[in-house]
């Protein structure tokens, strides 16, 4: 009996050996990375999407260089570990040259010096922290990225709160160990003192907490004119919520960690948040985006889905990166970096050029969350 | 040999051992901690006793939820000498079956949808306790399956293949239920079978209008922290007389003294296992109910932080003990509350594992709890 199952065993490895043999046509390999699971999990499937969308496009029009493109997703949670390891299966097992990834700043960090060292091209649709394409005083050749950064949002926040909402002061609520809260955070402190402004209050938290009861208190004394929150939509639920049963009826306010289907947006009503595109934009390049993401993705209901900032975001990201291979000439990620480096691209978020830093110059938006729906409110140029 | 050790009188007696030296530097500091804690809280009392009381009442908040979970593992050690760590994610699995309850079946409507005519409130009150009760059906039914499966076969085993078990178990219930098909690894925003209402105190009470501000210098409370707070005391009232005046009561303490003397006697030790298992995670489920309406928001690793504090209450008031469960959990919540407050947010965990390291070192039998060594 254990002779033939070993029989048995050798067949199965060899039959498997000739299976694995098999090539197919070549085909270029582009590896998505996306929080699927983990603390922003509808981030990551709208990024997944939204990439997979623009993939799917190129595909039927013929692929990139006459390759057809294979995705490769994985699921990289927004924690560093999780991010590195994926980073690594991509690049050292599927051989992969290209990554689109993460969304956020704290796993595209650790993602992009593996990726620079291996000579990798990433572009990340949405991570804003400023050290993902730079640092020490360098850029990181091989790095991109498809959004503005923290310092422009952090600034358009402080600004649209001292001049549109005629704040004086600004209560601002930190998340020591999020890279994004705490990017924002100083940027809108920076701007909001510099124009004449005054922050009364800093209060830090964890991203497990489910209870503010004390910030909120400490708020509720304070009497600010308007508070900054600048982090994802789960913590922005609760604070908000509890906000509103305390009492306090201080506006909050964002960045674009609060754009996404599961915000609360009763509790969170009379907030603002500075985000990348709104769909209400009516440039064609918008509006096509629109039908198209609708058309391919739909909600339980059946209604089509609309696409939110992570979802355009990795569109374009994708688009900008297939766009510079095609440009490029060739599957050589040297003359696709020099290419990327040159482009000019109609995206949906806006006309993208990279700055010195592979930093796009692009403007934000600012939504007013009322009555139930996201608002357009404002658009601020770069 | 005369006996040194006096283990018949009532109060616990330390024994006496040899003064190690440098005791004083361990004590010293503890003894500085107190102070400075006693410090910190009297001159915020002083400078502001609205907010302080603002703190206790949310410290009450949270110390109720925690003592609904503190008697789970309490009775079941007791029971069975085995500290039960997938009580704190019975408690999630009790807040996600109330989820799903509301979001997708609409079983909180069921009264209007049967009886149209029926007034709007009795209508929510009746709903919302079918939801809860449906909670702690599954939850019951959820430990059981658990006892039965995970923990009979290791009974005679080394306890601490038991608790190793017990890891296992909660690991793969917050990471099965992170599964898409089964609750999905999101942060999901509850809904909640009644409205919240908030009401604030200043020369009477007042309820807050949504979208308005309360008045500064006010305490203010919501309907949940009274419903928390009225679950919680009946709970423990019920228990005290459920331990002390039912036959299973009495089945269920003999068997924590001695269970193979309560065997003798005729009580089927794996029926009263079994329904203390039940018990303490029926009301497990309750606390996971109240707990997503309070803080509106469920995921699946929902369950660790509340499990891990009220295991410390447990621990803090006697573990075994059911008052000492409940007076545990008061204290761990004021102690959460006041430190979000004075201190900073982050660090009420490090204070309430920081209250366990102290209880163990200073009193490892806990507030109510019996020293060991008793029986013959």
């Amino acid at each position: 009996m254990k002779r033939f199952l070993s029989l048995v065993a050798i067949v199965l490895a060899i039959a498997f050996v000739f299976v694995g043999c098999q090539q197919g046509p070549k085909a270029l390999k582009v590896a998505v990375l996306a929080p699927l699971s983990g603390p922003v999990p509808t981030f990551g499937v709208s990024t997944r999407d939204g990439a997979l969308l623009a993939i799917d496009e190129w595909n039927a029009k013929g692929g990139v260089l006459g390759m057809k493109i294979t995705p490769i997703v994985e699921d990289s949670q927004c924690t560093p570990d999780p991010s590195v390891n994926a980073a690594n299966k991509v690049i050292n097992q599927d051989k992969v040259h290209y990554i689109i990834g993460e969304v956020c700043s704290k796993a595209s960090i650790p993602i992009s010096e593996i990726a620079n060292a291996a000579k990798v091209i990433q572009i990340s649709p949405t991570s804003t922290n400023p050290d993902v394409t730079f640092e020490k005083g360098a850029t990181k050749p091989y790095i991109f990225r498809a959004c503005f950064i923290d310092p422009f949002q952090g600034k358009v926040g402080a600004n649209f709160a001292f001049n549109s909402l005629k704040a004086k002061k600004a209560f601002v609520m930190v998340d020591q160990g999020n890279a994004y809260v705490v990017g924002l955070a100083q940027n809108f402190e920076s701007t909001f003192t510099g124009l004449g402004g005054k922050i009364i209050g800093k209060e830090n938290y964890t991203s497990t907490d489910t209870d503010f009861s004390a910030i909120l208190a400490k708020i509720k004394a304070a009497k600010p004119d308007v508070v900054y929150l600048p982090d994802y939509y789960p913590i922005v639920n609760l604070a908000t919520k509890q906000a509103k049963e305390k009492g306090i009826i201080t506006p909050f306010m964002g960045g674009d960690g609060w754009d996404s289907s599961d915000l609360d947006v009763k509790a969170a009503d009379g907030g603002y948040y500075s985000n990348h595109y709104d769909a209400s934009d009516p440039r064609p390049e918008v509006q096509n985006f629109l039908k198209a993401y609708g058309d391919k993705y739909k909600d339980k209901d059946g209604k089509a889905i609309v696409p939110d900032a992570l979802a355009t975001l990795a569109y374009d990201a994708t688009n900008l990166l297939l766009q510079g291979i095609q440009n490029a000439g060739a599957d050589n990620t040297d003359k696709v970096k020099a290419a990327l480096e040159g482009i000019t691209f109609n995206a949906v978020s806006g006309k993208v050029t990279f700055d010195a830093q592979h930093n796009p110059v692009k403007g934000a938006v600012m939504i007013h969350v009322k009555g139930g729906k996201k608002l357009f409110d404002s658009f601020v140029a770069p | 040999m005369p006996v040194k050790n006096d283990t018949m009188t009532a109060t616990p007696v330390l024994v006496r051992r040899r003064r190690q030296p440098l005791a004083w530097v361990g004590n010293g500091f503890l003894i500085l901690l107190a102070l400075f804690a006693a410090y910190i809280l009297v001159s915020n009392l002083i400078r502001s006793p609205i907010i302080f009381l603002q703190n206790i009442l949310d410290g009450l908040k949270l110390g109720f939820v925690y003592a609904l979970i503190a008697l789970g593992y309490t009775m079941v050690y007791g029971i069975v000498k085995l500290i039960n760590f997938a009580h704190g994610d019975v408690f999630m699995v009790g807040a996600f079956a109330s989820f799903f309850a509301v979001a997708q079946y609409n079983l909180h409507k069921w009264p209007q949808m049967v009886f149209p005519g029926i007034p709007g409130g009795l209508s929510v009150v009746i709903g919302s306790l079918t939801v809860i009760l449906l909670s702690m059906v599954v939850c019951t039914l959820l430990a059981v399956t658990i006892e039965r499966v995970a923990y009979k076969p290791l009974r005679d085993a080394p306890r601490i293949a038991a608790l190793i078990t017990a890891i296992g178990v909660s690991f793969f219930l917050e990471f099965f239920g992170a599964l898409q098909f089964v609750f999905s690894p999101r942060f999901i925003p509850y809904k909640s079978p009644f409205d919240t209402a908030a009401w604030y105190v200043q020369e009477g009470i007042h309820p807050i209008q949504s979208g308005q501000a309360s008045p500064d210098n006010t305490i203010s409370f919501s309907n949940i922290f009274l419903i928390i707070l009225a679950a919680s005391v009946l709970v423990q009232l019920f228990l005290q007389f459920l331990v002390r005046r039912t036959k299973i009561g009495i089945a269920m303490r003999a068997t924590s003294f001695d269970k193979p003397t309560a065997r003798l006697m005729g009580i089927n030790v794996d029926r009263v296992i079994s329904f203390t298992f039940a018990v303490g995670a029926a009301f497990a489920g309750l606390g996971g109910v109240l707990y997503a309406i309070a803080y509106q928001s469920i995921w699946t690793q929902l369950g660790i932080l509340p499990g891990l504090k009220a295991f410390v209450a447990a621990v803090l008031g006697g573990i075994g003990s059911l008052p000492g469960a409940f007076v545990g959990a008061l204290i761990m919540g004021q102690a959460e509350s006041l430190t979000m407050s004075y201190i900073s947010t982050p660090m009420r965990d490090a204070v309430a594992f920081t209250i366990l390291i102290i209880v163990l070192l200073v009193r490892p039998t806990g507030i109510f709890g019996e020293p060991a060594g008793e029986k013959a």
